[in-house]
């Protein structure tokens, strides 16, 4: 028997679009000069490449200049903050981030503070939220900048970047936002916001893997990781990849283009999985914001159930979702984002994230359901948690 | 990190879960802030292991073992059921992922302290077995602190 495959776990990573996979392939086939090179044949990929800059830089509310491709989201972070850091020290070695970012920025947080930088770790509340209050009272003359998570990948939480981001401004801190998750699923108007640094990925908007850009506000002296050739306006070198870059161009082309259709199907969808979860499997409970939320991000505990045996057992169903980031697989700690927001070790191994697309469709929600409330009960039947709490003993899982 | 076969039927199938209704001994082992807990149920006659169930919160390793284990003391004496090692679950399981490996000694602890519990309320002594080191009912006060 052959099971159809229900894809939810499109925070970890997107199909790449059949009109992206077009779009690049005579990148691969003809077109394959270098944009260095001087002849016609190089000139032509030279000119590709400006357009697909300028296409992303105009969706994005800014001018190609600020655009600088990379080969991840996680280059973006790394960049935007470790060189960051470096080129302004004379300012001070102040870094201030939160306990919920991607393991690309907390993990370059701990790299710079074994490089003698301070970092200051920003809690969040119980849905995931900064406080601008607290952020604000945070900030110091020698902080150089802060790095934020806009939509979080685990738990779907959208941070107000807006008000953060004149807060840092009014306290002359640059602030980079993370916005992986958001770029191709929310309008982003890097103007507007205010901020000084934006990263995202590629394959998060069904792009290939292996392609990213960050968005440096014009006037900031940040050079990139890698040193060599003079691409990307001296500050990134290493030969374009031309035929990555071009589609996701077309892939972002595509996303906001139908954004407003795709978000709505999505958060409709998004609210009867939550809304069905909720009211028909008994203790089990939302983890980030009900409604400052992306589109696509459910995330749930089940009391006195473990997050592995959980995912097997709708992988059995042919469901495909993860718990925590799927960074987190393979590691034995529950998700840092979980416990940040107040989750005892227990409930946060008993989660499940679940990541819709606007191809799902509300049949592989009903479907996964009904998939959940099967093996959550036969996980439960086997479960010395849930016998003690049945039993009228004292649960250990501490109830929330 | 992937699962032999075995280990994946184990936990698709697993042997011998359940409760027992007054059992000779139960043990409760594991912590839930790792994420494992494993209840082991004894009903043992005349120093045979006449029967075994286990309840197991955990990981897909943890349930394959807890499976796993509860075969291999079924139906042995109490001295046999004593020599069932955690490699000799891991073997029997085809082997774990090398950060799994810590959850097939958690089968071996509530076997051992099932038949502690056993021993405790027969008032007797089993030559070679060790007081449970982390039964889950001694935790149970400093757990209230939540």
């Amino acid at each position: 028997m052959t099971i159809k495959t229900i894809y939810l776990d499109n925070a970890a990573t997107t199909a790449v679009a059949p009109e992206v996979i077009q779009e690049m392939l005579p990148y691969f086939e003809t077109l394959w000069g270098n944009p260095s090179s001087l002849y016609a044949f190089g000139q032509q990929t030279r000119s590709a490449l400006a357009d697909a800059r300028n296409r992303i830089a105009t969706h994005l509310g800014t001018s190609d200049q600020n655009i600088y491709f990379t080969a991840s989201g996680t280059e973006a972070n790394n960049w935007a903050i470790k060189e960051t850091m470096f080129a302004y020290q004379n300012k001070g070695r102040h870094f201030v981030t939160t306990a919920i970012e991607h393991h690309a920025t907390s993990h370059s947080a701990a790299w710079l503070q074994k490089r003698g930088y301070e970092v200051t770790f920003l809690k969040v509340d119980k849905d995931g939220l900064v406080d601008p209050e607290e952020f604000r009272a945070a900030l110091r003359p020698d902080t150089v900048l802060a790095s934020i998570i806009y939509g979080n990948n685990e738990i779907g939480t959208v941070q107000p970047i807006k008000e953060l981001a004149a807060i840092a401004r009014e306290n002359k801190v640059l602030l980079h936002t993370d916005a992986v998750q958001v770029v191709g699923h929310m309008p982003v108007d890097v103007e507007d916001l205010g901020v000084d640094f934006l990263s995202a990925s590629g394959h998060k908007f069904n792009a290939p893997k292996g392609v990213g850009f960050l968005y440096i506000r014009k006037g900031i002296k940040t050079k990139g990781l890698l040193d060599g050739g003079a691409q990307e306006r001296k500050r990134r070198a290493g030969t374009e990849n031309v035929p990555y870059i071009m589609g996701m161009a077309k892939a972002l082309d595509l996303s906001v283009a139908n954004m407003h259709e795709r978000t709505a199907h999505e958060m409709k969808l998004r609210d009867r999985l939550i809304n069905r979860l909720l009211s028909e499997v008994e203790h089990c409970y939302l983890n980030g914001h009900r409604t400052q939320r992306l589109a696509s991000n459910v995330n749930i505990s089940f009391e006195f159930v473990e997050g592995e045996s959980l995912l097997l057992m709708l992988e059995q169903r042919g469901i495909l979702a993860s718990s925590g980031s799927a960074c987190a697989s393979g590691s034995l700690d529950p998700s840092h984002v979980l416990l940040a927001i107040g989750l005892p070790h227990e409930i946060a191994h008993g989660s499940l994230r679940l990541t819709l697309s606007h191809e799902t469709s509300i049949e592989d929600i009903d479907y996964t359901v009904r998939a959940i409330k099967e093996v959550v009960a036969q996980l439960r039947r086997m479960s010395p948690l849930y016998e003690d709490f049945m039993a009228g003993r004292k649960a250990l899982s501490a109830v929330k | 990190m992937s699962y032999s076969e075995k280990v994946m039927e184990h936990f698709s199938n697993p042997r011998n879960m359940g409760e027992i209704e007054n059992p000779s001994g139960v043990g409760t082992v594991g912590n839930a802030q790792c994420g494992d807990i494993m209840r082991v149920y004894l009903d043992i006659n005349d120093g045979i292991v006449n029967d075994v169930k286990f309840k197991t919160f955990g990981c897909a390793a943890a349930v394959a073992t807890s499976s796993m284990a509860t075969e291999l003391v079924k139906g042995k004496t109490i001295e046999e059921a004593l020599k069932v090692t955690n490699a000799a679950v891991c073997d029997a399981l085809d082997g774990l992922p090398q950060v799994k490996v810590h959850c097939s000694l958690l089968a071996e602890e509530a076997i051992h302290a099932a038949l502690w519990d056993y021993a405790q309320k027969e008032g007797i002594a089993i030559e070679g077995l060790e007081p449970p080191k982390s039964d889950i009912h001694e935790e149970e006060e400093e757990e209230e602190a939540y």
